[in-house]
């Protein structure tokens, strides 16, 4: 009878396959029936990962503050947060790159025929930790690092490293890059940073995909982080807190300007800088990594929430309203560096007020 | 046999001698039977409306290209590398797994003291309790830090051999690894199977062989193996079916190129199941519909596999006991 059973369990695998599959099908949107402006009611979001951990301390704060609303965000990805809202599934997205021009669209229809707006609510940076023995400091620049990371530069003790970290003993050893082997918002920015600085040396595609040759890829953040932990004479990028997690060490970042520590300080200064493409009331921003001023980190990502200025049900519009407000306030910002993000300041942080205030 | 004993006398009494009890419990049966028959006809359907669109949409060969960028402007995609990948780590698993399973077996059935036995038994079906992300982390963790040692010498004693030579000095995340995790997972399906049909090798042929003067091995060998053939064929296809089909461990472990890289102990590789897990949150469209085609072509693969393997034993049931 054992046949059979493992029998079963095929099916078992192919069937959950399938649930995986239609598993977006699932969550139908729920009709709370709140009193507009009150902040009870019920909120599906779905999306990027790189914010769970900002989304799952603010959710808890906004819940304790008020007990009648529920918000559930589900870090099931970018790209399908982004379907997720368009299919009216949930109320608001969270995303690590403003709506695509073939997805407008989608949200137009999703949102009534107004227009669907991309907040920046959560930054990040993007840190490269390395794991060599007796070397506490250490200066990358875009071109060595592309060198690193596409197989070009393969022992530590290459000339073009030891340029950087003059007085530094750097060890002849092989180098073990680790990259991520599943798609990801953190390699899309990380390899935005390499094309804007050093198009000559990197000269491979973006996205979300890692495509260059050579290296190693682990699964997430945290899959990057252990490896890097656990491999002698390795480094890899990831997102800043898991450098704090792994007590690892993050290489300083010259861009030309001065090597600029990873910290969520500087890294915040990289993103208030950013300018606005998005026309009215949308924020989709365009960053600047190729600043140079020897005080902002260049390597930094901002993930979006992505809404309907108009055109949701005024019981969810007040309350996506209400918890973006929240969400945009100084306390809340406030808390993000001590998670390991980054938070948006200065002028941008007023458009975001802006913005958040103009949905209705 | 004892067939006649069982069989219920013919009624002499007219008219309907069937019990409510009997048409309930036949039409669960029948229900249970059919509907498995219509989860997978459904599955096959589902995946093949699902993938369809992405075959459209491909400027490059499905079968024959080993890039997977179905989401840009002109999407390539195609199955070779995870074909490859796949195929490798499960041969690698069904090496290392196919002896030490069969020797576990005909250490518990004819070698072990019966308490032994039987305590060994219990922790090897212990064995396929474990979740696979279990020992995904268990293999990422702790066995690929450890079997480094391992890889380099394969590297520098037989390197020689294109398949274990090591051009890039690191020997982590790669295929061997994966088999060698994959092998473990697939220990207890080959090891149970195969010990259920050496449980039932007749007394007599073993007995005989004995009294005809033969050592312990040459028992096994004449009258065990021969007998359970079939049983380990089947045993070592369903093995093959799930280490196919795995998916988490070997996500975790795989370095995810899309690549066909023969050399097994460089970091790398790539399978139908890790790379569905891997891609699929941040899939576009296209990118949703070319994963489940590759899952399409895995659910063939399985599906056959595991065909094989009945149909070897369904030649020889009345040996395999798995009728």
């Amino acid at each position: 009878m054992k046949i059979t059973r493992i029998a079963i369990a095929t099916v078992a695998i192919a069937t959950t396959l399938s649930l995986t599959a239609c598993g977006s099908d699932n969550n139908a949107s729920s009709s709370a029936s709140a009193p507009a402006g009150g902040v009870t009611g019920a909120l599906k979001a779905s999306g990027s990962s790189a914010q769970k951990n900002a989304m799952a301390e603010w959710v808890n704060a906004f819940q304790t503050a008020n007990p009648g609303a529920t918000i559930d965000y589900q870090a099931n990805g970018s790209g399908a947060g982004v379907q997720d809202f368009i299919n009216a599934q949930t109320d608001f997205a969270g995303s690590d790159s403003a709506l695509k021009p073939e997805e407008v669209a989608g949200a137009a229809a999703r949102c009534a025929g107004n227009n669907a707006i991309d907040i920046p609510m959560v930054g990040g940076a993007i840190a490269l930790a390395y794991n060599i023995d007796g070397v506490d400091s250490l200066v990358l620049d875009p071109k060595t690092t592309a060198g690193i990371f596409t197989g070009k530069i393969t022992k530590w003790n290459d000339p073009a490293i030891a340029a950087l970290n003059a007085g530094v003993a750097l060890p002849a050893a092989t180098i073990a890059s680790f990259h991520r082997s599943d798609s990801s918002g953190t390699t899309d920015n990380f390899t935005k940073w390499l094309i804007a600085t050093t198009p000559d040396t990197y000269t491979l595609a973006g996205g979300k995909d890692w495509v260059a040759p050579g290296g190693q890829g682990a699964k997430g953040s945290d899959g990057v982080a252990s490896s890097v932990a656990s491999t002698k004479n390795s480094i890899g990028y990831m997102e800043l807190s898991f450098v704090q997690t792994q007590n690892l060490k993050a290489a300083k970042i010259d861009n030309g300007g001065g090597a600029v520590e990873a910290t969520s300080d500087a890294a915040a200064k990289t993103i208030a800088a950013a300018t606005v493409k998005g026309t009215g009331n949308d924020l989709a921003l365009n960053i600047d990594r190729t600043v140079a001023d020897g005080a902002s980190y260049p390597i930094v990502l901002v993930t979006y929430e992505i809404t309907c200025e108009k055109g949701l049900d005024a019981a969810q519009a007040a309350l996506v309203k209400s918890f973006l407000t929240y969400t945009s306030s100084d306390e809340a910002q406030g808390a993000l560096s001590g998670a390991g993000y980054v938070p948006i300041t200065g002028d941008l942080l007023t458009k975001v007020r802006a913005s958040v205030a103009a949905i209705s | 046999m004892t067939q006649g004993l069982i069989d219920p006398p013919k009624s002499s009494i007219s008219g309907s001698a069937v019990r409510r009890g009997d048409q309930i419990f036949r039409g669960i049966t029948v229900g249970s039977g059919l509907l498995i028959l219509l989860v997978m006809t459904s599955i096959g359907i589902f995946l093949t409306w699902k993938a369809l669109p992405s075959f459209s949409h491909n400027s490059s060969n499905f079968f024959t290209e080993s890039q997977w960028f179905p989401d840009q402007d002109t999407p390539i995609f195609g199955i070779a590398a995870l074909a490859f990948g796949t195929f490798v780590a499960a041969i690698i698993a069904m090496l290392l797994a196919m002896p030490t399973g069969i020797g576990t077996s005909l250490f518990i059935t004819f070698y072990a003291p019966k308490k032994l036995a039987g305590v060994m038994a219990f922790f090897i079906d212990l064995l396929a309790a474990v979740p696979s992300i279990i020992f995904g982390l268990w293999g990422l963790q702790f066995l690929m830090p450890h079997s480094e040692g391992v890889a380099r010498w394969l590297d520098r004693y037989l390197g020689f051999i294109p398949i274990f030579q090591n051009r890039t000095d690191l020997y982590t995340k790669s295929l061997l690894i994966a088999g060698i995790v994959l092998a473990i997972m697939i220990l207890p399906t080959i090891s149970a199977i195969s010990r259920e049909v050496f449980n039932q090798v007749p007394r007599s042929h073993v007995e005989a062989a004995l009294a005809l003067g033969a050592t312990r091995w040459e028992m096994v060998r004449m009258a065990v193996l021969p007998f359970g053939r079939p049983g380990i064929i089947s045993a070592s296809m369903l093995g093959l079916g799930r280490a196919l089909g795995e998916t988490i461990a070997v996500a975790l472990i795989l370095s995810a190129v899309f690549e066909v890289n023969p050399h097994i102990t460089e970091p790398g590789g790539n399978t139908f199941a890790a790379n569905i897990a891997l891609k699929w949150n941040e899939a576009g469209p296209n990118g949703l519909s070319a994963l489940i085609a590759s899952g399409l072509v895995l659910f063939l693969i399985t599906l056959g596999v595991n065909s094989v393997a009945r149909g070897i034993i369904a030649r020889r049931k009345d040996f395999s006991g798995a009728q």
